[in-house]
């Protein structure tokens, strides 16, 4: 499946690894923590509209 | 609609609710299609191009690190531009896609200074140069760093706003610096422009240029990496508006007791 990469293997394999590895942490922590804070949001507003 | 009327229909994205709402309506087609054209384009350049005659398999390294520096220069002069209309118009979500564009910026200088080692090593023989454009890149990375550090440090968020959009003027020097650092000094490791040129890419100059063969894969990831980049910025500029209503609530909550 993976194309032959000859002597670059490592280089090019540890490249893809290390960009695709930042670019999934930054997708995953900028959805996280958009939930997090919508989340506390709507309960924050909850509470208030309750209280009046 | 005039020009003018289509400017002014701009500022209505100044109000947040009419930010939140427009961007969330469009937010799907932009991960779906950044998403798309990621794994389009970096299939195809990784496992359907063939190995350059010099560079060998590393070329296939492109396809990462090329979008990722064009992104990490461009989201740059994209914070240089909300900050100017912070400075100007006094608009918050303009300060605040400002405030949620830096650490992509981060992640993209990263991506391109990580890359650019790796592909660096066998090619040069070294990881590191003090080449005018890797130095370049390397102090636009710390000015990222101080940006996202100064934002955090200062409590009153006008007065982060006022200052950070001051260090995003200064910054801009060096993310103009890093795209056109190798015009300006001959003497560095790193080659000039062989992609986004307009005469390479219609083929009136004679200087060497990136092959049609990996050119379109190339073409794919940039726009993917482009439209990323917008998403991610629409929803962590959303996040950061409800995070600012959160202080408003709180603060609104304290007041009436």
């Amino acid at each position: 499946m993976i194309p032959e990469l000859g002597k670059y293997a490592d280089t090019v394999l540890s490249a893809y690894a290390a960009s695709i590895l930042l670019l999934f942490a930054l997708v995953v922590f900028s959805i996280l923590r958009g939930r997090k804070v919508r989340a506390e949001m709507e309960k924050i507003e909850q509470r208030m509209s309750r209280n009046g | 609609m005039t020009i003018a009327a289509k400017a002014n229909a701009l500022w209505e994205y100044a109000n947040p609710r009419k930010f939140l709402a427009t961007s969330e309506r469009v937010l799907p087609f932009f991960w779906i299609t950044s998403a798309a054209l990621l794994v389009v384009g970096l299939t195809w350049g990784f496992f359907f191009t063939p190995d350059d005659y010099k560079q060998g398999s590393t070329v296939k390294i492109i396809y990462l690190h090329v979008p990722a520096a064009l992104m990490a220069i461009n989201c740059w002069l994209m914070m240089l531009a909300t900050s100017l209309v912070w400075l100007v118009r006094r608009h918050h979500v303009s300060a605040l896609a400002a405030r949620a564009a830096a650490p992509i910026g981060i992640v993209m200088t990263l991506i391109a200074l990580a890359t650019g080692a790796i592909w660096g090593q066998p090619m040069w023989g070294t990881w590191w140069a003090w080449d005018p454009r890797l130095t370049s890149f390397l102090i636009l990375f710390l000015f990222y760093l101080g940006y996202v550090a100064l934002w955090e440090a200062i409590e009153d968020p006008d007065t982060a706003a006022d200052l950070t959009s001051v260090l995003c003027l200064v910054g801009s020097v060096f993310a103009i610096l890093s795209r056109y650092a190798v015009n300006f000094w001959n003497q560095g490791l790193h080659q000039g422009a062989s992609v986004m040129r307009a005469g390479a890419v219609t083929g009136t100059d004679t200087q060497e240029k990136v092959s049609n063969i990996y050119f379109y894969p190339l073409l794919l990831c940039i726009v993917g990496f482009v439209l990323l980049f917008i998403a991610l910025v629409l929803y962590r500029t959303g996040t950061e508006i409800r995070a600012r209503r959160i202080n408003a609530l709180l603060a609104r909550e304290r007041v009436n007791g």
